[in-house]
């Protein structure tokens, strides 16, 4: 697999400013969103500390809590299946739908399915495959992964999605209008609804005690693609478990707070069991989960459930976009988790970031993100996978930073640099931080020279350096 | 070894050691009201009818409410409507329904989320496929939280439990909010007690 080059690739999002600026407000207003939610519930500090402590109950005692899981369900008139990668999945989902005759799926929002490729693989079987959230359905229809883990096209403008529309559901080109765009998915999608021969979820979480998988969405497409066809799949990663229907109280009540900024998804669905005449098949699927487990740096990554409220609030996600990742967990978390899938292809995503630790500080289930990308940088660097550019630069840092001296000069000389240097040589194509920002003025005094001014020789403060 | 036996052995040599299960508190919250429940559905798109007039019944509001419908397919004895539910074969049936009626078992203060199980839909996709839903909620029957709701006894005996907030909606396209999107365009709750158990 060849590397992903996250700066490479965002600069073909940046090229469009129109794009960049939408992205990076819009993203912004839904972190504003959760921050005014959030505040709104005066127990949700000690909220974060349940989620944590009860995902990482479950986790470290995850082989119990799926085997519970699994009778639960099986009693509930269920299938399960365990599926040990994507490969295994696809199949099992495949066989499943050939043993049926079934050559229609309707699907609602599964990252998982995404993770697995599964729509290529059952497509290439003659199965056809409506997705049916809008955003996702939109990607599809535009032959391009989803860019955000809750909102798939939000790198897209109005016109993009008339563009696609127009080009494959023949839709007026002219009619930007969301309103438009939005009825004319309902109206295209609901035969699919109606005949499909089966449908698809994934799962929020999995109720290890009751054997019901809760599946949170806005748009009613979930509940249409399980109600309708007289079978339902479900894909479900094995750390969606949670051990008591009592612990949904606490993922559900900040899950939408933290990925919309709303209480609560317009539908919070429960499917315990198959409806009279009706099939349900659960897949339980690991895909290098179990190994991310027994990673002593890393397993808290698997606390994640995928609300996106660290995507939204960083601002490299948000001035990259999602598609720039190359994978399919974009944003912090994916930064995280990528690299435990392919080290080499993903060893660049650990640097697409500024540890500024805004990711961790929303995190719902206080997952330290910014310290597993601090440490998978230093993962990258001791195997060897960093590319020759960066090692170059760092092995300049490293020799500046570990002389005083070198150091001193070498920030006077930048102050000094960004006053008096010709903008040609700051702006240019080599000066990567020169691009879409102006380098801020350097003060007139570094803040050693301002510390020697001010507070030099009083009692010793500030003698270290 | 099957996929089944291998996952599990992998996790069980590798989950990390154990963490306590932690005591879920009970948490403080304003006594469960109609109002503030009214209020939490409003914020999510959901619309809240007036009491019913004296001397005037649930009939008489849905004429009110959707003077329009053709179509009116009902899950709770208030309401005749024009299409038996009992009939209904197939779900998609019910495709050409303009307004469902349900009654909800309880309403949850703090979201506007009424709960729905099969026992009340009779037929799960009439919260979903009707183009407008009409609510029977008793306004006595509100819980505070989430967590009072996640303790009703549905959870564990339901095939289907649904926590219904509003409408269905969208905002995939410039987060341009859009009720209506798969699912039912608008859902009005109509507070009216529940007949008394014979």
């Amino acid at each position: 697999m060849s590397r992903v080059d996250h700066a490479e690739a965002s600069s073909e999002f940046i090229a469009s400013s129109d794009h960049l600026e939408f992205h990076d407000r819009r993203l912004w207003d839904l972190r504003r969103k959760r921050d005014r939610a959030t505040a709104a519930v005066p127990e949700w500090e000690t909220l974060r500390d349940l989620a944590s402590a009860i995902k990482e109950h479950t986790l470290t005692h995850l082989a119990d809590y799926l085997e519970q899981f699994e009778r639960a369900a099986r009693a509930n008139g269920a299938v399960v299946h365990w599926a040990r990668d994507a490969a295994e999945h696809n199949q099992i989902v495949h066989r499943i739908l050939a043993e049926r005759g079934a050559t229609t799926l309707v699907k609602s929002k599964s990252i998982l399915t995404d993770e697995c490729e599964m729509r290529q693989h059952l497509e290439a079987r003659g199965i056809a495959v409506i997705e049916t959230d809008l955003g996702e359905r939109i990607q599809q229809l535009d032959d391009e992964p989803p860019s955000h883990i809750v909102v798939p096209a939000v790198h897209k403008l109005r016109a993009d999605v008339a563009a696609v529309f127009a080009r494959t559901l023949g839709t007026d080109p002219d009619n930007h209008d969301p309103h438009y765009l939005a009825e004319e998915q309902r109206r295209t999608t609901r035969p699919s609804f109606l005949n499909a021969d089966a449908g698809m979820t994934g799962a929020n979480f999995a109720v290890a005690e009751t054997g019901a998988i809760v599946v949170c969405t806005n748009e009613g497409n979930a509940d249409l693609s399980v109600h309708l066809p007289r079978l339902h799949i479900a894909s479900v990663g094995i750390e969606k478990i949670v051990p008591r229907t009592g612990h949904l109280g606490v993922f559900v009540r900040m899950l939408s707070r933290s990925a919309l900024g709303s209480p609560i998804t317009q539908m919070t669905s429960h499917f315990r069991a198959p409806r009279p005449g009706a099939e349900m098949h659960i897949v339980l699927v690991d895909n290098g989960r179990s190994e991310r487990l027994g990673m002593a740096d890393f397993w808290t990554s698997l606390k994640c459930i995928r609300c996106g409220a660290c995507m939204n609030t960083c601002p490299v996600y948000r001035r990259s976009g999602g598609l720039s990742y190359g994978a399919t967990y974009s944003g912090p978390i994916g930064v995280i988790i990528d690299p435990t899938y392919d080290l080499r292809k993903y060893s660049a995503l650990p640097f697409a970031s500024t540890l500024n630790g805004s990711c961790s500080a929303v995190c719902p289930v206080k997952i330290d993100i910014h310290q597993q990308i601090y440490t998978w940088r230093r993962v990258v660097a001791e195997r060897n996978a960093l590319p020759f550019a960066k090692k170059q630069a760092m092995k300049m840092a490293g020799r500046l930073m570990a002389s005083p001296a070198l150091f001193r000069a070498a920030v006077e000389a930048a102050g000094a640099g960004v006053e008096y240097l010709p903008r040609v040589m700051l702006y240019n194509r080599f000066n990567a931080w020169g691009k879409q920002r102006e380098v801020p003025a350097a003060p007139g005094l570094t803040f050693r020279q301002w510390w020697l001014k001010n507070r030099g020789g009083k009692g010793g403060e500030g003698q270290s350096g | 070894m099957s996929a089944r036996e291998d996952i599990l052995s992998r996790v069980r040599r590798l989950q990390p050691a154990a963490v306590e299960m932690p005591a879920l508190p009970v948490f403080d919250a304003p006594a469960p009201t109609f109002a503030a429940f009214a209020a939490a559905l409003e914020r999510m798109g959901g619309k809240v009818a007036p009491p019913l007039a004296a001397g005037t019944d649930a009939e008489a509001a849905l004429r009110t409410l959707f003077p329009q419908a053709g179509v009116v397919c009902s899950a709770s004895p208030e309401i005749a409507g024009t299409r038996a539910l009992a009939a209904i074969r197939r779900p998609a049936e019910l495709e050409d329904v303009d307004v469902g009626v349900v009654r909800a078992a309880f309403g949850v203060a703090e979201t506007g989320s009424v709960l729905l199980t099969e026992a009340e839909l009779q037929v799960e996709a009439l919260a979903f496929l009707p183009q407008h839903l009409l609510v029977l909620l008793d306004p006595a029957r509100i819980v505070a939280t989430l967590h009072d709701a996640y303790r009703d006894a549905a959870f564990a005996s339901a095939r289907y439990t649904l926590l219904l907030t509003g409408p269905s909606a969208t905002a995939d396209i410039e987060g341009v909010l859009i009720h209506g999107a798969q699912g039912v365009r608008s859902l009005t709750v109509l507070p009216l007690a529940a007949p008394q158990a014979p």
